[in-house]
Formats: structure tokens, C-alpha cells, sequence
């Protein structure tokens, strides 16, 4: 094989138009050969063997019961609650509960830990929330224009049954509560140094009340005001603040503790600094990540 | 409020149990959404009242929607195209 074929092999398969291997062109026929005394064994396709039925079952119970009691083994070595001495009880814990409030400015020692202490981890995982999101994109996506024949008459049809029944109930009760809904997740995302919540909790919240309007109103009622390109920037936008809000601390030699943003005083709504903005950041990020993929796995497109 | 801890509990074991002996797919989803709103519930007794509203929303909400649209996708859903 030249390697112009080749090249053109490795196009097409790029394109979606052939088979990647030529392999399969030649149908595959296990010979007997002389060498091998047994003959090739033969895939059996129809109905498992009693025998086969019940080593199954049996193996799986018993796995189950050893790794059971492996997991209860270890329950009980481990030492008892509130113990001195043992590895978690350090300076760090400490140092948190008792200057927390005064390094970090939140009030919700919690926050104060993930968005200012730990405020890298928390980028890592709002990165890899988006990057999820791609992945279901990449595999769920289905393009608008170029559907499958059966697909696209079930996507008819399930537009008609949308737009000709008459679901009150749930299209009255979306109507009412899905204000309410994103007004309490903003809430949550707002008060996050304040109260128990945050930005991860709020954007579910936000998210879940995306979905119920999408549920009982239709997709396409949804994305006159959030499509795919919103979507997008928001994200952008989201995690580019975060990450340049964050990053200083690599040009500041890591010791980021000297904040110019001032604290405010505790308990106040524009208190804690930086955390406001980055929690309001992860909650969009979370809020359109959770409505991408109910509509990716709904109906693939959003 | 410990013999409610202790009710929870065994809630949550009864939950364990059931999840995976569910015939219908269906039941199982609702079984596990269970499980997570008790588990909050659990939390919330626990004074971890962030890891609460965490586990309210993501297990007992996100997680059963995206299951169940899952499961409909999949066609196993009783009353959709495939099973009239």
C-alpha cells in the first residue's frame, strides 16, 4: 500500500465516509490448521448454558460478600472518632476554624475554604465540569439538519404532542414556580460566604429550573433566551475571570494572602473579597453545564 | 433526635437493598432518589448543612432527571414510543 493510498484512507475515515481498516474487507474464516490439535473454538449466540447461568450468579454473590467483608474489616481497624493522634487531627483544621474568618473574610468557613484557600482546586474542577460537558457534546450531539429518517419523524411527532396537549397542570406550574426557582438558586449562589450553599449548590438550583421550564414549555421556548452560543460565551467569560482572578498568585511568588481587594466587614453582603465573583462564576458555569446536558441528552441539540 | 438518626439508617440500608432487586428499571430510579433525600435529611442532622443542599440537589434532582431521561432514550420506559 503507497503512502498516497494511505493518505487517502486516513482522509476519508477523518470524514466519516469509509471504514477505518482494511482489514474487515476480507471476511475472517478460522482455518484448521495442523498445528493446533484442537479445533477453533465456536462463539455459541444463543441462550447461555444452565451451567454458565449459575457460575455467574454464584461468582457474583460471592464477590460481592468478599468485598463485604473486606470493606467491614477495614471499618473496624480504623480508629475511633475524635481521637488525638491520629493523622487528621493537625494544625490545619485548627488554623482554618480559628483565623479563618479573618484571613478570608466569609463567614461561611466553608466557602471561605474552597474559594480562597483552596480556590485552585475548585478552577480544576469548574474546568473539568465544562470539559464533561464537551464530552457529552461530542457524543450525544445530533446536527438539526441532517437527522436520521426515524429520528426525525419521532422529533415531529414529539413537537406535535408538545404543541397539541394540553398539559396545565405542569405548563401552570412551571409558569408560577420557575421564577421562584432561579430566584432562590441566585440566592444561594449569592450568599454563598454568608449562608450553607455556594456556588456549585446555586448553579444546580439555577440549572433545575432551567430543566422544569424546559420540561413542561418545550426546548425551543428555552433557547430564545440560551442557546448553544450563550452557552459558550458564558462559559468563556466564567473561567477566563476566574482563572485571571486566581492566577496572580503564580506571578506573586504563590503567597497570595496580600489581597487588594478589601475584606469588608464579616457578615455584609459585599464582604470575603474575591469570593462573591468567583462563586457567582462557578454557579453560571454549573447552571449552564447542568442545562447542557439535559438538553444534550433530551434531544441532542440545544 | 438519635432514634431518628437510627430510623434514617435503616431507611438508607432498606434503600440499599431494594435498589438493585427493582425489576423495573423505573422503581429503581425512584428508589435511589429516595436514598439521596434521605442521605440530605442525614447531613442536615449531622450539621453539614452545605453538603445537604449539595446532595438534595445533585443526587435526589440532577441525577434522577438525567436517569430517567436515560431510560427513555433507552426505551425502557413503560407508555413511550417502543412499549405502547
Amino acid at each position: 500500500m503507497s503512502a498516497k493510498e494511505l493518505w487517502t484512507r486516513f482522509a476519508a475515515w477523518v470524514n466519516g465516509e469509509a471504514a477505518p481498516a482494511a482489514r474487515f474487507e476480507k471476511e475472517y474464516q478460522p482455518k484448521h490448521s495442523p498445528l493446533f490439535r484442537r479445533k477453533p473454538r465456536e462463539v455459541s449466540t444463543g441462550q447461555p448454558k444452565t451451567y454458565e447461568v449459575w457460575f455467574y450468579r454464584v461468582s457474583a454473590v460471592l464477590a460481592s460478600v468478599a468485598l463485604i467483608g473486606i470493606l467491614l474489616a477495614t471499618v473496624t481497624r480504623l480508629p475511633l472518632h475524635g481521637t488525638p493522634g491520629t493523622p487528621d487531627q493537625n494544625e490545619v483544621a485548627e488554623r482554618y476554624v480559628e483565623q479563618g474568618l479573618e484571613e478570608t473574610g466569609a463567614v461561611n468557613l466553608v466557602s471561605g475554604m474552597i474559594l480562597d484557600y483552596r480556590a485552585f482546586d475548585t478552577f480544576g474542577e469548574s474546568c473539568v465540569l465544562f470539559l464533561t460537558a464537551m464530552s457529552v457534546f461530542v457524543l450525544l450531539w445530533n446536527d438539526k439538519h441532517s437527522l436520521p429518517p426515524k429520528l426525525e419523524a419521532e422529533r415531529k411527532e414529539d413537537d406535535i404532542i408538545l404543541a397539541e396537549e394540553e398539559m396545565h397542570l405542569l405548563r401552570h406550574a412551571a409558569h408560577f414556580l420557575t421564577p421562584f426557582i432561579l430566584l432562590f438558586g441566585i440566592y444561594v449562589v449569592v450568599n454563598g460566604h454568608l449562608s450553607p450553599g455556594g456556588g456549585f449548590s446555586g448553579g444546580i438550583i439555577i440549572g433545575s429550573g432551567l430543566i422544569f421550564y424546559a420540561t413542561a414549555c418545550g426546548q425551543k421556548t428555552v433557547s430564545r433566551f440560551f442557546d448553544r452560543k450563550a452557552f459558550y460565551i458564558l462559559n468563556f467569560i466564567c473561567l477566563a475571570i476566574y482563572a485571571g482572578a486566581k492566577s496572580y498568585s503564580f506571578f506573586l511568588g504563590a503567597n497570595h494572602m496580600e489581597n487588594p481587594i478589601p475584606k469588608g466587614i464579616p457578615g455584609a453582603i459585599l464582604s470575603g473579597g474575591l469570593i462573591l465573583p468567583l462563586n457567582i462564576c462557578v454557579g453560571l458555569v454549573v447552571a449552564c453545564t447542568m442545562y447542557a446536558f439535559y438538553a444534550l441528552f433530551n434531544k441532542g441539540d440545544f | 433526635m438519635i432514634y431518628l438518626e437510627y430510623l434514617l439508617l435503616i431507611f438508607l440500608i432498606v434503600c440499599a437493598i431494594l435498589a438493585p432487586l427493582c425489576r423495573r428499571l423505573l422503581n429503581a430510579v425512584l428508589v435511589f432518589a429516595a436514598f439521596s433525600t434521605v442521605t440530605a435529611i442525614l447531613w442536615l442532622l449531622m450539621q453539614a448543612p452545605d453538603l445537604a443542599i449539595t446532595e438534595a440537589a445533585v443526587g435526589a434532582g440532577i441525577d434522577t432527571v438525567l436517569f430517567l431521561l436515560t431510560l427513555k432514550t433507552a426505551h425502557f420506559l413503560d407508555g413511550t414510543r417502543d412499549k405502547k
